[in-house]
């Protein structure tokens, strides 16, 4: 009854919640925190570290935000859910913001009363095998049993991908991606399927790493962004150009490092605030953009810090790269 | 409450039912794909946490009186045993026992190569129990009437027998006739008409085995915990109905030269039940809750798939919550409904 009981509260609290007036920024500004909710444990995307912080580029998502919004990237609390919560749990209002490797989808933005307010990572659904297998390809796991997450797209994705190369499998389910690895870890299943970027994060957290490969297959296009409800404008472009305000500062090759020095172009001076009137427009202090990449970074430096070159996990920037750098990460201009 | 939610732009209403589901179902018992409805989710869901609540109900029955019995035994040993078990199983959440008991399966068993093996025909291993499906051929229904015309003819047989007793007290064994009506006249049947039905055997194919039928660990394991669980609850109820039944009870079957076993099918047992079966109904009741726990480990039960999987895909928390909820609502009081009658038909009748 336990797992019943959270919807239904959340439900009701839903319910409750909906008659007031939707202003976040309000209610954010008054709380001096943001609830922000992020995954209950995926390396490089939303995980706490030895010292219990939080750490990822969801992680930084978050704390972008509340440095828009408050001044200070630490003043996030951040509510851990598994993949079925989140949706109730922000449509519900117990969270601000949602940022936890969501995939943008149509059924999601149309039809259940959320906005997805861009990517921040550009990802694929992969599969992960025990080298030990000897399976090289997607195609040759006919019959298999997979580990995977319930209530994601992985799962619409994995039976569409088996429905339409007339494959048959089996599935194994479990709420979070740590239950998944230990299916995997103990055989439970053949193979775990997932995002290819939380296979990489996986991988790593197994007894031995180079017992399992992720295979070259993608079988579908899963972009990740921060997602807030629908009805409240304001706080869909806080967090839209809270996202943008990275990758523009990477673009105009801002970084914490260097954000005190004396910038000639003019749309740097507007994104850090220092000269036009972008911030009344947003309803933010002018400072805004500065606070962003000076307490967070630019998104490389988040990207590199979080799942780069900078870790374990050593993702190379692919389709996250910037625009003029062979990838599609394009903020729209800040003017 | 409706327009609230509109004008949030969440869809309302329930025609979420009639839209494909587009994922698959571990395990389903009525036909099931990808390309089946949400309402079907709910009927696979639900067909699971019936099924998976009966077999809990039966097996936590069978150990429950048992042990019940076994905990008010003369023989020092077997009473400490199950008063141990007892307060082992009752003294630890339910959720933490599932859990434990389905890591030790997924610890325990070999990979599907390795399996245990048992006549070549039945297989353990981490993705279940496979055994033999049997496959009916034409014919084979008659072997079913057979079999079941001679349980009916059995039960007059003996009831025959037992009124002649009472009328004249002499004794029949009506063992044979038995054996011949139940076992005899089917099996003869069948080989008559050709052994109609054969069996589909699980092989090794690939990954997994294929063909036959199967158990899943999450299914056994959640089936075991359940009954372990509730079991200690039922032989506490047992215990309770025995020691109300006064000692003098028990003194006067044995004075009238009843044995020991005689005195407690046939004096104790059934004035001990009058006493048990409310709270044991109630257990029952409390394991088909318990079985929505299912979903911390995967078991295609209502409140997985269907409050959880369904859910996150179209997002209409109230409505699908609703549903589960009268879903549980509907079995509680039908049970309920169940333990009012059988207390009516046992309690004591004017003397």
């Amino acid at each position: 009854m336990k797992k019943l009981l959270k919807p239904a509260v959340l439900s009701v609290l839903a319910v409750i919640n909906l008659s007031s007036k939707a202003d976040t920024l309000s209610d954010v500004q008054a709380k001096g925190s943001l609830n922000c909710g992020v995954s209950t444990g995926l390396v490089g995307f939303s995980s706490t570290d030895s010292a219990g912080k939080w750490k990822g580029l969801d992680a930084d998502m978050c704390r972008a935000v509340a440095a828009a919004t408050l001044g200070d990237a630490n003043k996030v609390k951040f509510v851990p859910l598994t993949a079925k919560e989140r949706f109730t749990a922000l449509q519900s209002g117990e969270v601000d913001l949602l940022s936890r490797n969501t995939t943008w989808t149509v059924t999601r933005d149309a039809s259940m009363g959320l906005n997805f307010a861009g990517v921040n990572y550009y990802d694929g659904q992969g599969f992960m095998v025990k080298k030990s297998l000897g399976v090289t390809s997607a195609k040759e796991l006919d019959g298999a049993t997979f580990c995977l997450q319930a209530g994601t797209t992985t799962e619409l994705s994995l039976a569409d991908y088996f429905r339409s190369n007339g494959m048959s499998y089996n599935s194994s389910l479990s709420d979070t991606s740590a239950q998944t690895k230990k299916g995997f870890a103990t055989g439970r299943c053949d193979a775990l399927t997932s995002d290819q970027s939380q296979l990489y994060a996986l991988r790593t957290t197994l007894k031995d790493p180079s017992s399992a490969i992720v295979l070259k297959d993608v079988i579908s296009k899963e972009p990740l962004g921060p997602v807030v409800r629908q009805g409240d404008d304001k706080w869909f472009n806080i967090v839209k150009w809270s996202l943008n305000a990275m990758i523009g500062a990477e673009e105009l090759g801002i970084s914490s490092k260097n954000i005190n020095n004396n910038f000639k172009n003019p749309e740097a001076l507007r994104l850090l605030g220092r000269s036009g009137k972008l911030h009344e427009y947003l309803g933010l202090e002018k400072e805004w953009g500065y606070n962003i990449i000076s307490q967070v970074g630019n998104y490389a430096q988040s990207f590199d810090r979080n799942v780069g070159k900078d870790t374990a996990l050593n993702i190379s920037r692919g389709l996250n790269a910037l625009w003029v750098k062979g990838g599609i990460l394009y903020s729209p201009p800040f003017r | 409450m409706l327009s609230n939610i509109e004008s949030r732009g969440i869809q309302t209403g329930f025609g979420f039912l009639e839209a494909e589901s587009g994922f698959d179902i571990a395990e389903y018992l009525i036909d099931y794909s990808s390309t089946s409805t949400n309402l079907r989710v709910f009927y696979v869901g639900l067909i699971n946490t019936l099924v998976v609540s009966a077999v809990g109900i039966v097996f936590a029955s069978i150990i429950g009186l048992i042990v019940g019995i076994a905990r008010l035994s003369n023989n020092w040993l077997i009473a400490k045993l199950a008063g141990g078990y007892i307060e082992l199983f009752r003294n630890i959440p339910i959720l933490l026992q599932i859990l434990f008991w389905y890591n030790l399966a997924l610890m325990v068993l070999p990979h599907p190569k390795q399996s245990f093996e048992l006549f070549d025909s039945v297989f353990v291993n981490l993705r279940g129990i496979y055994m033999p499906k049997p496959i009916t051929e034409n014919g084979f229904v008659w072997v079913l009437v057979v079999l079941i015309l001679g349980i009916v003819l059995k039960i007059l047989l003996k009831r025959y027998y037992n009124n002649k007793k009472d009328n004249t007290g002499i004794k029949t064994n009506t063992l044979s006739y038995s054996l011949l009506l139940v076992v005899g006249l089917p099996v003869s049947v069948y080989f008559l008409l050709g052994s109609p039905l054969s069996f589909d055997y699980p092989t090794l194919k690939g990954f997994n085995f294929k063909g036959g039928m199967s158990l899943s660990p999450e299914f056994l394991s959640l089936a075991f915990a359940l009954s372990i669980y509730t079991a200690t609850y039922i032989a506490e109820a047992i215990r309770a109905g025995i020691e109300s039944v006064s000692k003098g009870q028990k003194e006067a079957a044995l004075a009238m030269g009843l044995t020991q076993k005689q005195s407690l099918k046939l004096v104790i047992l059934p004035q001990a039940l009058r006493v048990s079966i409310p709270p044991i109904i109630n257990q029952y009741l409390n394991l088909t809750k318990n079985s929505s726990l299912a979903a911390a480990i995967g078991y295609s039960e209502l409140v997985s798939v269907f409050a959880g999987t369904v859910l996150n895909q179209v997002g209409q928390a109230v409505e699908i919550i609703l549903m589960t909820m009268a879903v549980y609502l509907t079995i509680s009081l039908v049970i309920s409904l169940i333990l009012n009658i059988v207390n009516r038909q046992m309690s004591v009748k004017g003397r």
